[in-house]
């Protein structure tokens, strides 16, 4: 049986005047490594906030775990990281532990302190992203590849079921991005981990993911990334507003 | 020389108010510089100074006793802190708009208040800019009151304030209710400069906050490093400028904040020698 992880129905965003998000509907089940690409300003960012409940939902209904999103408690079955993850302050006073300690706040919740086992939680989150060595670094000490990883290690330290991230490579050397799609397939398979990777980077990312969904303002595909492969360049195109035009140029 | 201090009570009251602000100011303050939110402290101060000037005209000029100025001062200073988030909240794309609004209508409504109480006295002097004679017991209870709360909340709220600090939108991600931990955080702010401008005056109180911290985050490689030198900075600087403010006779608000300032001199001077804190583990 599958188990919904995430279901967006009917989803219409829109900032002041400005439409963003046009009736998305959308479903990830668990298990599944699913790619959301499309480019920039094409509201991906948007659709993730209203996700995690950092914007408000104006239309439509968003479920997590099953429960409606206005109910949803358990946060710390989710893991984020977020675009701006590694545009934070680099004189901030924190070391590579304190940052992925952070990662236990929600789940621990109020009144409670850090013990032991919450401990040996952070330094395996960190060999888990193999930068236990780093743990008592200065986090603006580091490169940005290994703030990524640091901020990865910050999601999953309270074993998030369901990993969201948004652009998680930006930034990092291409070396080290083939090796961190090794490291999220390794999460998924071996860890049973559903995640959910954004990118603007459609090459890249559609041989990696079990699930590909192209967002521009409403979902224009959703489904095996093999078969968006085979599609013609015309419709891949279709997601891109400049050669949107071009399509429509034609058909009229 | 600090046998002085303890010899006569009032001085010893004076000796353990600036142990207890030495420990507070800088403990929020370290949250406060990291948050860049030190234009706060500025606008809250001049906020208190209001409350301050009401309370010795109402003193003046009803003979009202029991409103004493720095149970005024905590009061303004307290709603100051709520209003500034109001008008941060409305004002959310310019959200430092907040802090001219609220200190020319501190500074405006103490300019009132004291004329309507027939001009400066001492006694404002004494409030602008601190003095060691001020704190009656009363006084001292009510900052070891303040004290406790402070210490108290920041030990436990202390994953809640630094997620806030660090990432709020992470925090927010957490399910941590980032609004309430934030006003109970400025509330707190509030309550800290109303407890301080006992010793250093309105003027000086957010330098208190904040230069030890400055000099702190130099050397500092843990945020929990930070806060300790910034209290241990603090700590150093009222004991320095306590007694050498009072040997001088000079208002202990300037003595202390210009200790803190050698302090963070020495800081960046040093800042290659000590860098070892920062780098190794
Ligand atoms: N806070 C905001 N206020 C107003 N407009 C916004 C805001 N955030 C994003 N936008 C606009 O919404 C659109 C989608 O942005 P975003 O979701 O960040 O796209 P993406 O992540 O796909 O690049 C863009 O046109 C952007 O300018
Ligand atoms: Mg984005």
């Amino acid at each position: 049986m599958t188990e919904n992880i995430l279901s967006v129905e009917h989803l219409s965003f829109q900032y002041d005047e400005q439409p963003v998000l046009k009736d998305i509907n959308l479903s990830i089940q668990k298990g599944e490594f699913a790619g959301l690409i499309g480019p920039n300003g094409s509201g991906k960012t948007t659709l993730i906030k209203l996700i995690l409940g950092l914007e408000k939902i104006q239309t439509g209904q968003i479920h997590l775990f099953g429960t409606p999103l206005e109910k949803f408690k358990q946060w710390h079955k989710i893991g984020f990281v977020s675009q701006k993850a590694n545009t934070f302050n680099r004189g901030f006073p924190a070391t590579v532990y304190e940052t992925v300690a952070m990662g236990l706040t929600g789940k621990l919740g109020y009144f409670r302190f850090l013990k032991k086992k919450d401990q040996a939680n952070v330094y395996e989150a960190l060999s888990n992203v193999g930068m236990e060595k780093f743990a008592e670094r200065n986090i603006g000490d580091l490169s940005g590849g290994q703030q990524q990883r640091v901020f990865i290690a910050r999601a999953l330290v309270s074993s998030p079921e369901f990993l969201i991230l948004d652009e998680p490579t930006v930034g990092v050397d291409t070396d080290n991005v083939e090796r961190f799609y090794k490291m999220l397939a390794d999460l998924n398979q071996n860890q049973g981990i559903t995640l959910l990777l954004i990118s603007h980077d459609i090459g890249s990312i559609t041989t990696h993911v079990t699930d590909l969904l192209c967002l521009n303002k409403t979902i224009h595909y959703h489904g095996n990334p093999n078969n968006y492969q085979n599609m013609t360049d015309e419709q891949k195109s279709q997601f891109y507003g400049h050669s949107m035009n071009t399509v429509t140029h034609h058909h009229s | 020389m600090i046998e002085t201090f303890l010899e006569f009570p009032f001085l010893r009251n004076t000796l353990y108010t600036g142990l207890m602000i030495g420990f507070i100011a800088p403990l929020l303050g370290t949250f406060i510089v990291v948050r860049r939110l030190s234009f706060i402290a500025d606008g809250l101060s001049h906020v208190t100074l209001s409350g301050v000037a009401f309370g010795l005209m109402m003193q003046k000029k009803f003979a009202l006793l029991m409103i004493s100025p720095f149970y005024t001062g905590i009061a303004f200073a307290v709603i100051g802190a709520i209003f500034i988030e109001y008008l941060r909240g409305i004002y959310k794309a310019f959200q430092e708009i907040a802090i001219p609004i609220i200190l020319s209508v501190g500074v405006g409504l103490s300019v009132i208040f004291i004329s309507l109480a027939d001009g400066f006295n001492t006694n404002l002097f004494a409030y602008l800019f601190g003095s060691v004679a001020a704190v009656s017991r009363t006084d001292l209870y009510i900052i070891l009151m303040i004290s406790v709360i402070v210490v108290a909340i920041v030990v436990f709220f202390y994953k809640e304030l630094f997620a806030l600090a660090f990432d709020e939108e992470f925090a927010r991600a957490s399910g941590i209710r980032t609004k309430t931990i934030h006003i109970l955080f400025i509330v707190l702010t509030a309550l800290v400069i109303s407890a301080s401008i006992r010793i250093v005056g309105v003027l000086l109180v957010s330098a208190l906050m904040t230069l030890p911290v400055a000099a702190s985050i130099r050397i500092s490689r843990s945020f929990k490093q930070a806060i300790f030198f910034s209290i241990l900075f603090g700590e150093a600087a009222v004991l320095i400028g306590l007694i050498s403010g009072y040997y001088l006779e000079i208002p202990p608000g300037g003595t202390i904040v210009m200790t803190e300032a050698l302090i963070l001199l020495g800081t960046i001077i040093f800042n290659k020698h000590i860098h070892f804190l920062k780098t190794r583990g």
